[in-house]
């Protein structure tokens, strides 16, 4: 096994007495990226990241993080990485210095350090006015930042972040991938769930999951080249009734609202630009734009979620 | 660093942490050192099986000076009052009935007849069997007392072939708070140490910070003794202040050693409080391990310690099942120390049992906890 991969996993499979939470998934990641695991609610995003943290035994599978057996190895593995649940998880009750005092403790920081450590974290939350206060009192995106801040207090080989930006204010969730890329720099792999789509864009590798099957991976750019079809944005006054009547057109093989606008996937942009615009004129629905835009990632996910049901119907015994 | 080293720092953290949480959270705080004391007060005065007056009807059917003699030796005794005489047996019945009476004493005609002429005198006695308790010891006082008037009338011609006087160690007025202050003190305590600690575990697995906890390098034994650290301080404090309230509200001496006391209470509390930690790695919500900790603990300590109930009354299996009783030892133990002030070597037996209780249930409860999720 080559060592500049932080993340080994082959075919790890969770199960849950009849239901199956992840299904053969196998990935790589390699040491000093950060990694993007993208999937709606219920996709087995948490799973797949517990059972690489060592809280969930694999049903079946294997691999290595950090070098160290899944299977096997799982209380060395805790002492190379660092792990931040879905949920917020430091105490309450504590203030935001007690917290980054117990986390330096549990892990270990030199005394030494402990106290540049600390103000290092203030700093980069931005907390360092509030360490007095408790922790229950703090607006989310600051318990993110601190939770965080907390996580990384020793500089950890491997970061495993499970939906960090889940119920935070946009702004907070920038500033948060904004931390995420400094850890990158100094050397740390950050392995990140999420189920905002957009959150990919920050990402040097994604996986995208979809009911506990891996459907793809890989760069941001490729997985958007990797869709053979094009993107149209539909720019239209009463989109729930044109998007009814264009499900039933034969003329697009997927729409969806997209914001204030539809998209709907295409073979041709070119060709259907014109007939999508005809078609709705021809029904009163007029729409001021038709454009043929770039895929979003969500765009990306829907089309490929579609490729993998067909394929899957297919493959399936009748 | 070893892979599976202990670290104090760690522990330390831990216990800092624990520390931080119980002196946040005042309700809990005022509960865990008022509980025991209220309790302790409730029940101390509550149970107590001391029988100061009995009531007595008296039917005496003689009326003659030595019947009289002898129905007046019985509110002579100090533990009976006459509450009413009868005429007849549907008297007697009536008062006996109605609760009016605990006793009835029949006196048949010829008693003094009977008497004077040498032959034996027939009384008869009648208890209300209803609360068993009450009538064995009334009618053990109506035989004493019936025993003193045959005494006093053969004393002239014979002399007693035994004279049985009795003494009564340890507890010479065999008043029971003596003996159920220091029991209750132990039941008492049973039920808290592991109500204190079956919390702790659960309400972070509620919270979702276990999850963060076992996603570090803790070791399950550092958790643990972080988490009973400050129960520990808590519960010597209860102890003593449950002592404390035995001996000047209770008036129940204290005749052993103090040292010996905290030693004692030492070993208890690391059993007891394993135990709540025990129970909270099974039940992953408060509730159920609050619930929990109340049944594995205070009903046995109750029941099956030797608090209320002598063990040695008990059928052979009950006998066996007390053996895993926690409180039995501690109970011993501190009747011990509250009233006979014997050498520790006196209770060695309950002492080993004590630290075999808290190194077994601690080892099971490492056992159980896993640093995963499912």
């Amino acid at each position: 096994m080559s060592t500049d991969h932080a993340v080994e996993v082959r075919d790890l499979t969770r199960r849950f007495g009849d239901f199956v939470a992840v299904d053969r998934v196998s990935l790589n990641v390699e040491t000093g990226q950060v990694f993007g695991f993208l999937g709606p609610n219920g996709a087995g995003k948490s799973t797949t990241i517990r059972m690489l943290c060592g809280l969930l035994l694999p049903s079946s599978g294997a691999g290595r993080v950090a070098g160290f057996e899944i299977m096997t190895e799982s209380e060395t593995i805790k002492r190379h990485i660092r792990y931040m649940s879905q949920k917020f998880s430091l105490y309450d009750d504590l203030s935001v210095e007690e917290n980054i005092d117990f986390f330096a403790g549990i892990y270990n920081v030199p005394r030494a350090r402990r106290r540049e450590r600390k103000d290092w974290v203030l700093d980069m939350a931005g907390l360092a006015d509030k360490r007095d206060s408790l922790t229950r009192s703090l607006a989310g995106g600051w318990k993110q930042r601190l939770a965080l801040g907390c996580a990384v207090l020793h500089e950890p080989p491997i970061l495993f972040l499970d939906e960090p930006t889940s119920g935070v204010d946009p702004l907070s969730r920038r500033q948060f991938w904004d931390l995420i890329a400094q850890m990158a720099q100094r050397g740390t792999t950050v392995f990140v769930t999420t189920h905002y789509m957009e959150e990919a864009e920050y990402c040097d590798e994604l996986a995208l999951i979809s009911r506990g099957r891996m459907i793809a991976r890989g760069k941001p750019a490729e997985l958007k080249n990797a869709i053979p079809e094009d993107i149209l944005e539909i720019r239209v006054e009463r989109q729930s009734e044109a998007l009814e009547q264009l499900e039933d057109s034969g003329l697009v093989k997927e729409v969806a609202l997209f914001g204030d606008t539809l998209h709907a996937v295409v073979e041709d942009a070119e060709a259907a630009s014109a007939a999508v615009g005809d078609f709705l004129a021809g029904r009163g629905l007029a729409a001021t734009a038709v454009t043929r835009v770039r895929p979003s990632m969500e765009d990306v996910f829907v089309s490929l979620v579609e490729l993998e049901d067909r394929r899957s119907r297919e493959g399936a015994p009748a | 660093m070893k892979p599976r080293s202990f670290s104090w720092i760690r522990l330390w953290a831990l216990v800092k942490k624990e520390f931080i949480h119980i002196v946040r959270d005042p309700r809990s705080l005022a509960m865990a050192f008022l509980m025991p004391l209220i309790l302790l007060f409730l029940f101390g005065y509550a149970i107590t099986m001391d029988i100061k007056t009995l009531k007595l009807a008296v039917y005496d059917q003689d009326k003659s000076a030595a019947s009289r003699h002898y129905a007046e030796g019985f509110p002579a005794s100090g533990y009976f009052s006459v509450v009413a005489t009868a005429e007849n047996y549907a008297g007697v019945r009536a008062l006996l009935d109605e609760g009016r009476a605990h006793l009835a004493l029949v006196i048949p005609p010829h008693f003094a007849r009977d008497l004077e002429q040498g032959r034996s005198a027939r009384v008869q006695v009648l208890a209300d069997g209803s609360d068993a308790n009450t009538a064995t010891i009334a009618l053990g006082y109506a035989e004493a007392v019936t025993g003193r008037f045959s005494a006093a009338q053969q004393d002239s011609k014979v002399e007693l072939a035994v004279d049985n006087r009795l003494r009564v160690w340890y507890n010479p007025e065999l008043k029971s708070r003596l003996f159920i202050i220091p029991g209750l003190i132990a039941v008492i305590m049973t039920a808290i140490t592991a109500l204190l600690t079956s919390l702790t575990v659960s309400r972070e697995w509620e919270s979702g910070t276990m999850e963060q906890l076992i996603a570090t390098p803790v070791r399950p034994i550092e958790l643990f003794l972080g988490k009973m650290a400050p129960y520990f301080v808590i519960g010597v404090l209860d102890v003593l202040f449950s002592v404390a309230m035995g001996v000047w509200v209770f008036d129940v001496p204290l005749r052993g050693s103090f040292l010996f006391l905290l030693g004692v209470t030492a070993m208890f509390l690391v059993g007891g409080l394993s135990l709540g930690i025990m129970v909270s790695t099974i039940a992953k919500s408060q509730l159920v391990a609050s619930q929990l900790a109340m049944v594995v603990t205070f009903l046995p300590a109750f029941l099956l310690s030797g608090f209320l109930y002598s063990i040695d009354n008990m059928p052979r299996f009950l006998q066996a099942v007390t053996h895993v009783v926690q409180a039995r030892y501690f109970v011993e133990v501190l009747k011990n120390i509250f009233l006979k002030a014997s050498p520790p070597a006196f209770v060695a037996g309950d002492l080993v049992f004590l630290g075999l209780f808290a190194v077994a249930v601690f080892a099971v409860a490492l056992g159980k906890f896993r640093k995963r999720l499912a």
